[in-house]
């Protein structure tokens, strides 16, 4: 147990929602990014899977949304310390996009319109656990939470979940992504507080 | 809050520069004060000691904390801030630092959010001599990094979106650098600016415009509203200046600000946005 603060009582998450250390729960959707937000429009807009060897597999926005698509409800964790429960989905399972790509990589790297990247491992994109998001609440994805599209991978903090997503490079080797490059965690699992590099 | 970087990502100019890990297993922690990696040392938590506090507006607070054992840091970088219950419950929240490096001190600006659950805390009823307990320095991209970076800046703030950004002025003014600076400065009446007197001060070479949203004083010469893009056009650098910018603010504002600056022929990719959510408290 850390230090008390003399005084400090603070809340505890509602509803039975468990919360991961160091986390508080919010209802609101806050915004953060590290510039502007990128406009794509969804007639410009293109996914793309790029393996080791170069093979590419794009995608199309009308190709995107005439796979089959799946509506997950998911809790969203982001490392500045907010959690949200209960949020609801619509996209396509990486599972899905990945079927047909052939690869022995064990890395990902995220590309994001504007320029963001992020890493992770690829088997966290596999196996039900994460999608290209283009529906919140029912809603087209609003540009500020990363529409057109969106990866979606809530089990890790919610920087993996780059928004304004273009393509994903399988790679053999991790190679860090943006804020991984500034010293945030390669992995990023909320419930190890995996925020920063050594954690 | 403060929240600071990242999350739902952000973009930027692609991999940071120093994105390799060059460093090794030996070196552990090498560069934490630069954010590059790698850290392959965890930031540990620091014990920090309510030394002052001072009244910035009818709602925030400086905090100066005492952190024996502090690295330093750059300005526009953050802390996480733990608060502990007598029953080890805890919770974090993010604050960007306020001060310019200054041995075991650290200044932290706090605004109170009504309902919030740490906020009411840490402005109000923390004790001097209480303790909370402190992380950081974290964030390697809202930073400004004096000596390397030598183009003119352009601060744009609002509310408190000033924190980090008067955290680089402080610097540049103890350091005595001469890179140019411009403020602009949101907010809805006088009272509510962080820092007033430190600002009308000034320093040679900082030029600040205060934007008020709702009230003005009577000798200002800007009617009373919200940022403009004409605003930008006249208080801030022309784009063929190629100033690196900061925008710091709630996310409406940020937004806003952020798309007239594109909008007004600045490059995206020197942009750099730290976006405050009113959660958080």
């Amino acid at each position: 147990m850390g230090i008390v603060s003399r005084g400090f009582h603070g809340r505890r998450p509602t509803d039975g929602h468990k919360l991961p250390p160091g986390q508080y729960e919010t209802s609101d959707f806050p915004v953060l990014s590290a510039g502007p937000t990128p406009r794509v429009s969804r007639d410009e807009w293109t996914f793309t899977i790029t393996t080791e060897t170069g093979q590419k597999h794009t995608w199309d926005w009308a190709q995107l949304t005439a796979l089959p698509g799946q509506t997950p409800t998911v809790d969203l964790h982001c490392v500045t310390k907010w959690s949200k429960f209960g949020t609801h989905w619509e996209g396509v399972s990486l599972d899905e996009l990945l079927a047909d790509v052939e690869t022995a990589a064990d890395f990902a790297l995220v590309h994001s319109y504007g320029g963001y990247t992020t890493n992770l491992p690829l088997e966290d994109l596999l196996d039900g656990k994460a999608w290209i998001a283009h529906t919140y609440d029912g809603e087209d994805l609003p540009a500020e939470h990363g529409g057109p599209a969106r990866l979606l991978v809530p089990h890790l903090y919610l920087w993996k979940s780059a928004k304004w997503v273009r393509g994903i490079e399988l790679l053999t080797e991790d190679e860090p992504g943006f804020w991984e490059s500034a010293g945030y965690h390669d992995y990023g699992d909320p419930w190890r507080e995996q925020r920063y590099q050594g954690d | 809050m403060n929240a600071s970087d990242d999350a739902a990502a952000g973009r930027g100019t692609g991999k940071a520069a120093g994105s390799e890990a060059t460093g090794t297993a030996d070196d552990p922690g090498a560069r934490t004060a630069t954010g590059n990696r790698p850290r392959t040392r965890p930031l540990r938590w620091h014990a920090a000691e309510l030394a002052e506090r001072r009244t910035e507006s009818p709602s925030a607070r400086t905090l100066v904390l005492r952190v024996p054992g502090w690295p330093g840091h750059l300005p526009g970088q953050h802390v996480d801030v733990r608060l502990t219950a007598e029953d080890g419950y805890s919770t974090q929240r993010s604050y960007s630092l306020a001060s310019a490096p200054d041995g075991d001190r650290v200044e932290l600006t706090v605004q109170r959010v009504e309902d919030g659950e740490v906020s009411p805390y840490l402005a109000d009823d923390m004790a001097l001599g209480d303790l909370v307990e402190l992380r950081g320095p974290v964030g390697g991209w809202f930073v400004w990094r004096p000596g390397q970076q030598t183009e003119p800046v352009l601060l744009v703030a609002g509310g408190s979106g000033i924190v980090p950004v008067m955290a680089m002025i402080r610097v540049r003014t103890d350091l005595g650098i001469r890179v140019p600076f411009r403020l602009l400065y949101s907010v809805r009446t006088p009272d509510d600016r962080f820092y007033a007197q430190e600002l009308e001060r000034g320093a040679p070479g900082l030029d600040t415009t205060f934007l008020y949203s709702r009230t003005a004083p009577p000798d200002s010469s800007r009617p009373t509203g919200r940022l403009t893009p004409q605003d930008l056009v006249a208080w801030g650098w022309p784009p063929d200046f190629e100033p690196a910018v900061y925008v710091c603010g709630p996310t409406g504002f940020v937004e806003t600000a952020a798309a007239f600056l594109v909008g007004n022929g600045h490059d995206p990719g020197r942009i750099r946005t730290e976006r405050f959510g009113p959660t958080g408290g």
